[in-house]
């Protein structure tokens, strides 16, 4: 009896810590105008709410980490559950901006924009992930492959490694008589997406399929994930995909080397010749609304520019019917351009802004009121 | 009436009261139970009626849920079927990503689960045969529970990680085989080359893997119903003076046979509607199926599962749900089959 009235008092006790701890309010005040970094301006509603492109999600991690260090006591949640749903959420107003693999489509949605911000939106490409073409072929280490023979390889038309066509980029080495395994991705896929706007640009015609984000090649095994891919690849010799450079990387899985468009050297995978392409790309949007023409990516003739990549856009209102969540927006977006942001994206398989168009960026983000 | 004197007599129990007395005695009983309680029949019969009612709901209210899924698969299923461009048997394309221009069809589906599902059954039913054979009439009493326990374990794993373990592990190892089944019996329209350009990630792989996550139940449920053979069939058989093997085979083979057709049946149920192992091990192909082991390709159930993001349109949803329509009507034709097997005494 003396137990189980001991234990029982133990138990109100614990009980009514655990009630008393969930009271009190967690309304701060917004953090007012104190920040660690220049160019940085804290302040507005500590909660922002954001949702959209899941390709762009380890990127979010890592700029929602920097504006909580930035900016004691706000932060940003951010689901990724997909492109479209995240632009149908910020055009019926339930997030306060959208991350998205592709900017807001003319008509329906831009007019829709409108009305939600009373003012235009903004795309504003803030990510780009390179896309890298890996292989897993005994004996080559440095594969140059170009547009239009990529496509042949990724829609059947080249089926062993050692082709004539591969071979003329690659003289001198060693290519294997074997079959081409191509490994795709089998659920819906924004890289896969992305990929194939690219074969579609740069290859003159030769790849002959739609782009999409289901793979249209019609040749090769399905693996789920971009984890999935790799895997296969590194599993299986003689195969090649097209995945995030971060997975290759990990994978120990060799990057092609891209001729871009402009037919000059053999361009790698880095940091810089992703930096070149981006900062040669057109912007087809007008003022602060970056909205690009990713063709001109694809398609770039700069020397030294890596020409597969994905973006992906934070859509903003340009004019926030609410001054808190304007100072909130500015100061993310300003936090995630800093280079506290900015450098921890390569160990994420991102590229950061180079300069020329992070100035582009950073003018458009300071307008936004 | 000598109960209504006495006050310390023992309880009265309705029993043993002269039964042609009939109700006239019961009911003189409850009168005159000392507590004033109303006990006896009445109440009895209530209880009786009140259990009988429960149960009966019970039943009832699995076969009414089982018949709302049908109905609810049914008319969810209907529009797309219709609006379908493409015959839904025969078809092996599966594009549902324009809903003005519907495309599907089942020809693949089916050919992938039935491979799988039956390439896995015909590999666990001897193995848990075996096994359920072995714990009950070979083994000693201790090692026989040690044994049953950790076969049992491999129930409690989840099913992604057999995926995982599939694609990872077992697929590489059963490599070997794979080759050597496909280059020395090729001709055979099973192991013929399929519409994948690599032996692994195939049904072949995906069966065995499916065959893993089977056998604990198959062997359970066999196990069971082996070790409840009646000892005096065995006795009988033992005095006529069989062997060990003799007597599985005459008296423990033919008691447990219904029993050991309901494991297996159990069992390919859950290969049917394996879901996520089938998702991450089975590679997606691009060309139509060849009806081989070594194809590649979706089942019902993980076609169902890679199609999540496409649930925001009610006809591309109805023709998953046309598929898993398909998979319902399947699952009831198998157990109708296994009752035939098994000789109408399934289950006892």
């Amino acid at each position: 009896m003396r137990y189980q009235r001991r234990a029982a008092a133990v138990g109100l006790i614990a009980a009514s810590a655990l009630l008393l701890g969930a009271c009190g309010s967690d309304e701060n005040a917004g953090g007012g105008g104190v920040s660690a970094a220049p160019g940085v301006t804290c302040g507005g509603k500590p909660d922002l709410r954001a949702s959209g492109s899941s390709a762009q999600n380890n990127a979010m991690t890592r700029f929602v980490a920097t504006y909580q260090q930035t900016c004691q006591g706000q932060t940003l949640n951010y689901t990724p559950s997909g492109s479209g749903a995240g632009r149908n959420e910020f055009l019926g107003g339930q997030t306060d901006f959208a991350g998205s693999d592709s900017a807001l489509k003319d008509g329906d949605e831009t007019n829709r924009a409108q009305q939600r911000c009373a003012s235009p939106a903004w795309n504003l490409p803030l990510v780009f992930g390179p896309v890298a073409i890996a292989y897993n072929v005994p004996g080559v280490t440095d594969l140059v492959l170009d547009g239009p023979t990529a496509a042949r390889v990724f829609n059947g038309q080249i089926t062993t490694w050692n082709d004539p066509a591969i071979a003329a980029l690659n003289p001198g080495k060693q290519l294997p008589a074997a079959p081409i395994v191509v490994n795709f991705r089998s659920d819906e896929s924004g890289t896969t997406e992305n990929f194939q706007k690219y074969l579609v640009a740069a290859s003159n015609g030769a790849y002959g399929k739609e782009a999409g984000q289901t793979f249209n090649g019609g040749v090769g095994a399905g693996a789920r994930g971009s984890q999935g891919v790799a895997d296969a690849t590194r599993n299986t010799p003689n195969s090649v995909t097209y995945v995030e450079s971060s997975f290759a990387q990990r994978g120990g899985l060799g990057m092609a080397q891209i001729i871009n468009s402009g037919g000059g050297q053999p361009v790698p995978l880095s940091t810089e010749s992703v930096g070149t392409a981006v900062n040669n790309v057109q912007v087809t949007g007008q003022g602060n609304d970056l909205k690009l023409d990713l063709n001109s990516l694809y398609q770039t003739r700069a020397p030294g520019a890596y020409p597969i990549a994905l973006a992906t856009y934070e859509i903003v209102c340009s004019n926030y019917a609410d001054d808190q969540t304007a100072s909130a927006v500015r100061a993310f977006l300003q936090s995630a351009l800093s280079p506290n942001a900015q450098q921890a994206l390569p160990e994420a398989g991102y590229v950061p802004l180079p300069e020329q168009f992070k100035q582009r960026m950073t003018t458009a983000v300071n307008a936004i009121q | 009436m000598t109960e209504r004197t006495t006050e310390q007599a023992p309880p009265r129990d309705p029993r043993n009261e002269d039964p042609a007395a009939g109700s006239a005695t019961l009911d003189t009983v409850t009168d005159s139970d000392p507590d004033g309680r109303s006990r006896g029949s009445s109440s009895r019969r209530r209880g009786e009626r009140v259990f009988r009612g429960l149960t009966s709901g019970s039943g009832l209210l699995v076969v009414a849920a089982i018949a709302a899924i049908g109905i609810f698969l049914l008319v969810q299923a209907v529009p797309s079927l219709l609006a379908n461009n493409a015959n839904f048997l025969t078809s092996p394309l599966f594009d549902t990503r324009d809903p003005a221009n519907l495309n599907f069809g089942i020809r693949d589906l089916l050919a992938v689960t039935l491979l799988s599902s039956l390439f896995a059954l015909v590999i666990a039913m001897p193995v848990a045969l075996g096994i359920a054979l072995f714990l009950t009439q070979y083994a000693p009493k201790r090692i026989a529970r040690t044994f049953a326990y950790v076969i049992d374990l491999l129930a409690a794993v989840p099913s992604i990680i057999y995926g995982l373990w599939g694609i990872a592990v077992l697929a590489p190892a059963l490599l070997p085989i794979a080759t050597w089944l496909q280059g020395n019996l090729g001709w055979f329209p099973l192991f013929a080359p399929g519409n994948l350009p690599v032996l692994t990630g195939t049904i072949f792989t995906g069966g065995v893997v499916l065959a893993v996550m089977i056998l604990p139940i198959i062997t359970a449920v066999t196990r069971e119903v082996f070790s409840q053979t009646p000892r005096f069939h065995i006795e009988a058989a033992q005095a006529l003076g069989a062997t060990r093997w003799e007597v599985i085979r005459m008296a423990v083979l033919p008691y447990g046979r219904s029993g050991y057709i309901a494991g297996s049946m159990l069992g390919l149920g859950r290969a049917l509607g394996e879901t996520i192992a089938v998702l991450i091990v089975i590679r997606a192909a691009t060309s139509p199926s060849s009806f081989s082991l070594f194809d590649g390709g979706y089942t019902f159930a993980s076609l169902i599962a890679s199609a999540a993001s496409e649930f925001s349109q009610p006809l591309p949803t109805g023709a998953y749900i046309a598929a898993g329509l398909v998979l319902f009507v399947l699952t009831f034709v198998v157990n109708a089959i296994a009752r035939v097997v098994a000789g109408g005494k399934v289950n006892g």
